[in-house]
């Protein structure tokens, strides 16, 4: 069995009260347009994450619905702005249900 | 010039020079935005690769083995990679980075070898290339790694193909021209392996070879073998000096 | 503005369902829609303005399987004043709907950079929702070497 893909994440471990701070997230994963084929001629199945989700505390902060006009090893930078401290939870939801969740403190000051 | 005469200029050219005049990575050839996505320390993508190895440096690959981190602290691999192809005592021949990590495995972890191009064995080689980042390339092609050396250098200056063309043709002599709207590169391999948007997703140099020769419709060489391990040497030759700028980004 | 669709296309879009519903299955069928139903679906009945939206791209794509984009909209992100949605199109590609991002109270900025995939030559435009239901749009027209599906044997 595979074992889950990797991710990238880059969170600032620290934020003041009310500053606007980039969140960056990448994830190894082929996004398989479903459009290829291989040198036999069978075309190589659709296989791609179709959202992202950046909660706190159960609240959305962004989420991010794609497809196939997404490139491979889909990458994202977004905003955030905290109040106080927590934890950003990370989930990826691909075409097949699978879920891939990764998290990250914040220290709020 | 026939061939033989050409080969023997060749020889007479002397070792200390690299065939080209000056080395350049391919990463001087690149747009700007490109080259900024490759020193990007979080948005290279085969970063993610570099990340797999980490993780698959301390696992353990099989029962009763040890991990690469049982014997290797990451840190005393700088300098390793920058050092590849190059004679192993034990095969008794020339291996490249991917082929030294598949022989601890097999002979030192009692684990089975990671097939080549696979996503674990790209991964450990861009883990440990990584930790040569910004090291001068410097392999040995004396001594036992001297007849690798030279099939190495005579495949280089063999034309191939239906389109008839040796490497040479396109990263010597028609090096800095443009074709098909690209500029036509050195050639060199530093930064291998290679995140290639082509591909979406890192790969060695033999990927890479295989592809070249794909283009001038020859039938490629099988990946691993000893005729792509000795053109590695040779490339990598070329590009003595170069610093190492695994996991490097290109289009 | 070059590329297939002009605006006043898209300013005539029909009355159709208003925004786009938060359901994994919709968000599955506006992947699967060609540009002008897409449109009909995320801009209802509203008409698209100018301003607001800033769509960073190259100007020339060197791979059209990784494109850097950025949408920047201007707001304050106040519960007053935000933007609520960020929408892409390509229209030239094959599934035109590129990406839909929602952004909550916390997002603090409205501005998201990815890397696209673009099979060709074309423009590609962002829409952004504001909080008091407006609609604003901006395009711009990138050039693509090779596209992201010009390569589909997949060989080496």
């Amino acid at each position: 069995m595979q074992p889950a893909p990797n991710v990238r994440l880059r969170v600032p471990a620290q934020a003041k009260a009310g500053e606007v701070f980039e969140v960056r997230a990448m994830i190894m994963h082929p996004m398989e347009t479903g459009y290829r084929f291989d040198s036999q001629g069978t075309t190589i199945p659709i296989h791609i994450i179709r959202s992202f989700t950046c909660k706190f505390q159960g609240e959305t902060i962004f989420e991010a619905r794609f497809g196939t006009s997404v490139s491979a090893n889909p990458y994202l930078s977004f905003f955030a702005r905290l109040d106080r401290s927590g934890t950003l939870e990370f989930t990826w939801v691909d075409q097949d249900g699978d879920v891939y969740t990764h998290a990250a403190p914040v220290t709020v000051a | 010039m026939n061939r033989a005469g050409a080969a023997l200029a060749l020889a007479l050219a002397g070792l200390a020079a690299a065939a080209v005049g000056a080395p350049r990575s391919g990463s001087s050839y690149l747009a700007p935005d490109l080259k900024a996505l490759q020193d990007d320390d979080f948005r290279n993508p085969g970063l993610l690769w570099v990340d797999r190895g980490r993780e698959l440096w301390s696992e353990v690959p099989g029962k009763g083995a040890k991990a690469c981190a049982g014997c290797h602290d990451a840190a005393a691999m700088r300098g390793v990679a920058a050092r590849y192809p190059a004679y192993d005592r034990t095969a008794r021949r020339v291996v490249n980075l991917e082929q030294r990590i598949n022989l601890c495995r097999t002979g030192r972890q009692h684990a089975a070898p990671l097939a080549y191009e696979s996503r674990d064995l790209v991964s450990l080689t861009a883990f440990v290339s990584r930790q040569s980042l910004g090291m001068p390339v410097q392999v040995t092609v004396d001594g036992p790694a001297r007849a690798s050396f030279e099939r190495g250098r005579a495949a280089y200056h063999q034309r191939i193909g239906q389109l008839d063309l040796a490497c040479a043709d396109c990263h010597e002599r028609s090096e800095g021209r443009r074709l098909h709207g690209e500029t036509i590169s050195q050639g060199q391999i530093n930064g291998f392996p290679v995140y290639r948007q082509l591909w979406d997703g890192a790969a060695s140099t033999h990927r890479m070879f295989a592809w070249c020769e794909t283009a001038v419709r020859a039938q490629p060489r099988a990946p691993g073998s000893q005729d792509y391990v000795d053109l590695e040497l040779y490339v990598r030759w070329r590009g003595q000096g170069l610093p190492v700028e695994a996991p490097a980004v290109r289009k | 503005m070059s590329g297939g669709l002009d605006r006043r296309t898209v300013m005539a879009a029909g009355a159709l369902a208003a925004g786009l519903a938060r359901a994994p299955a919709q968000a599955q069928s506006l992947q699967e829609m060609d540009m002008a139903s897409a449109l009909k679906l995320v801009l209802g009945d509203r008409k698209p303005e100018a301003g607001k939206v800033a769509l960073d791209l190259p100007l020339v794509a060197g791979s059209g399987n990784s494109v850097a984009l950025k949408v920047t909209v201007e707001s304050p992100m106040t519960p007053q004043d935000h933007v609520r949605r960020i929408h892409v199109f390509g229209e030239a590609n094959p599934r035109p709907h590129i990406l839909t991002a929602e952004l909550g109270l916390r997002a603090g900025r409205a501005e998201v950079s990815t890397n696209i995939r673009l099979a060709r030559s074309q423009s590609v435009w962002a829409f952004a929702e504001t909080s008091d239901g407006r609609l604003w749009v901006a395009s711009r027209s990138i050039d693509v070497t090779i596209g992201a599906c010009d390569s589909l044997m997949f060989k080496y």
